[in-house]
């Protein structure tokens, strides 16, 4: 088990952004966190990632608790998010350099060489972040969250805003990185063609809470519906419809 | 290079790739100090042509200027590496790694003393070369002068970021102004004895009181007091301890309020 998330609340007041949430990711999964806007997936990602501090509950990454064991637990995990470009004032080489050095990666020289080459960035690297495309600078958000080779990655819609073109060379990248390095995978994503083609299991989060978990290619006919986005559509509009089947 | 220094070397390395590209960074490195260099230095010179020469006001006006200069560059040494991640909205990127709140503030004061260390040479180059700025006169007390003022300014500059952690990007026009308003108290030019009562008893809390002073008794050929600069250093000391305090509490406080993860101008001006 890569990730095991146990009970994890957040409260704000009175209002509950996240709801006694508990769920694993396992070893070569990729396990996709769905839900609308509020729901509480991008708060669940940043108490996995260290940067808000849960109310209740435990988050476990590679067997070390995160709350004890901080740096231990994150020189295990990366990640990249639409909403966390790297600095657009340093080369694409220079942003990895530097993050490589935080994560503590040995070897770092020829890491960056081999992740360069391997999302096609080497025409890139003298190339400040600020002025690549989008594709291009998902490329290099990917590139930085693979330098540590992470036993969890976490990737808050890796594919908002590219053309479905660099959306299909993306996701068969991370596919290949799920297979080949047996790391463990978290995916949200409000692309539901996506998820269904990558994910593994889905968790679709409502009003903070765990509403709905299993099989992608199956979850929607088990609650007599035709594809996931009507699924989707569904625990937006509708939970406490789902809530009783 | 153990995996912690590592850490810590990767804040001070993300600082000199942005000085390495841009003119910006590099040239109030050491412009601001010149010009002060620059200025002080003729008004020490003109200064010495009105009164009869007994008494040299290069060593004591243009040096109390360079030293406090040294004092402002160290602390916006540390307050502009942070800004880098303000500016560059990085701070989802840093905190979400195994780098520690220690760590990065030792990047924070390992970056301020690259840089502030250009701003220094350059202002002994222009005191000394162009002024003739006798830095021998201070003798070996210029150590706890510099120690004094470096260590100080280190606290300023790690409160000045708690500040702005706390309050949002556009606390940073609370921090600029802060030297300025330190310098009465601090007695840069003149005796503490020519302030009132209740401003002479704020100048005794503040570390950097006790170099001017002291440099001025230096220059006027008497003794320095090192229990004085003694106190000078434990006060700065203090001020350290208190400043570090000050940032992890902000800091936790934002983990606490998810603020770390989505900070911008929008979150909190």
């Amino acid at each position: 088990m890569v990730l095991s998330v146990h009970q994890l609340s957040k409260r704000y007041g009175d209002l509950a952004a996240v709801d006694g949430v508990s769920f694993d990711v396992r070893r070569g999964e990729i396990v996709g966190l769905l839900g609308p806007n509020g729901a509480g997936k991008t708060t669940s990602i940043n108490m996995i990632l260290g940067v808000l501090e849960p109310s209740g509950g435990a988050i476990t990454i590679d067997g070390i608790d995160l709350a004890k064991h901080r740096t231990r637990a994150l020189e295990r995990t990366n990640f990249t998010a639409v909403y966390a470009q790297l600095p657009g004032n340093l080369t694409v080489e220079e942003n990895l350099r530097v993050f490589g050095l935080i994560y503590g990666v040995p070897h770092l020289r020829e890491r960056i060489e081999a992740l360069l080459r391997r999302f096609d960035l080497e025409g890139l690297r003298k190339i400040k972040c600020g002025v690549l495309s989008s594709g291009e600078q998902t490329r290099v958000s990917l590139a930085k969250a693979m330098l540590n080779d992470p036993q969890l990655l976490l990737l808050d819609e890796p594919t908002a805003s590219l053309d479905p073109a660099t959306a299909r060379d993306i996701r068969v990248m991370i596919r290949e990185f799920a297979a080949d390095d047996s790391a463990g995978i978290l995916w949200t994503s409000h692309n539901m063609y996506e998820v269904e083609e990558v994910c593994d299991r889905v968790l679709f989060l409502s009003h903070g809470k765990v509403l709905l978990e299993g099989n992608p290619k199956t979850l929607p006919a088990e609650h007599g519906l035709e594809t996931l986005e009507d699924l989707f559509i569904t625990v937006a509009r509708e939970p406490l419809a789902l809530e009783r089947t | 290079m153990p995996v912690h220094w590592r850490r810590t070397f990767a804040i001070v390395l993300r600082q000199l790739y942005l000085l390495r590209g841009s003119t910006a960074r590099i040239l109030p490195l050491f412009g601001w100090v010149a010009i002060d260099m620059v200025l002080w230095g003729f008004m020490s010179r003109y200064l010495n042509s009105l009164t009869a020469a007994r008494f040299n006001f290069v060593p004591a006006l243009l040096g109390a200027v360079l030293l406090w200069d040294f004092f402002i560059r160290i602390m916006q040494g540390v307050t502009m590496t942070f800004f880098e991640d303000v500016w560059s909205r990085n701070f989802l990127n840093i905190f979400a790694t195994p780098l520690s709140v220690s760590e990065y503030v030792a990047g924070l004061v390992l970056s301020s003393m690259l840089t502030s260390s250009v701003g220094l040479c350059a202002m002994l180059a222009l005191a000394t070369l162009v002024f003739g700025l006798p830095f021998f006169v201070y003798g070996s007390v210029i150590v706890p002068f510099l120690l004094v003022l470096f260590l100080s300014g280190i606290a300023l500059g790690v409160f000045a970021t708690g500040l702005v952690l706390w309050q949002g990007p556009a606390a940073e026009w609370f921090i600029w102004p802060i030297p300025a308003f330190l310098s009465p108290f601090a007695a840069v030019f003149y005796p503490l004895s020519t302030l009132p009562r209740w401003m002479q008893f704020i100048s005794h809390v503040l570390p950097q009181s006790y170099v001017f002073e002291n440099l001025r008794a230096v220059v006027a050929g008497r003794a320095p007091s090192l229990s004085a600069l003694l106190v000078g250093i434990l006060l700065a000391l203090a001020e350290i301890v208190l400043a570090g305090w000050f940032f992890v509490r902000i800091f936790r406080r934002a983990v606490r309020s998810g603020l770390i993860a989505r900070y911008s101008a929008e979150t909190l001006s």
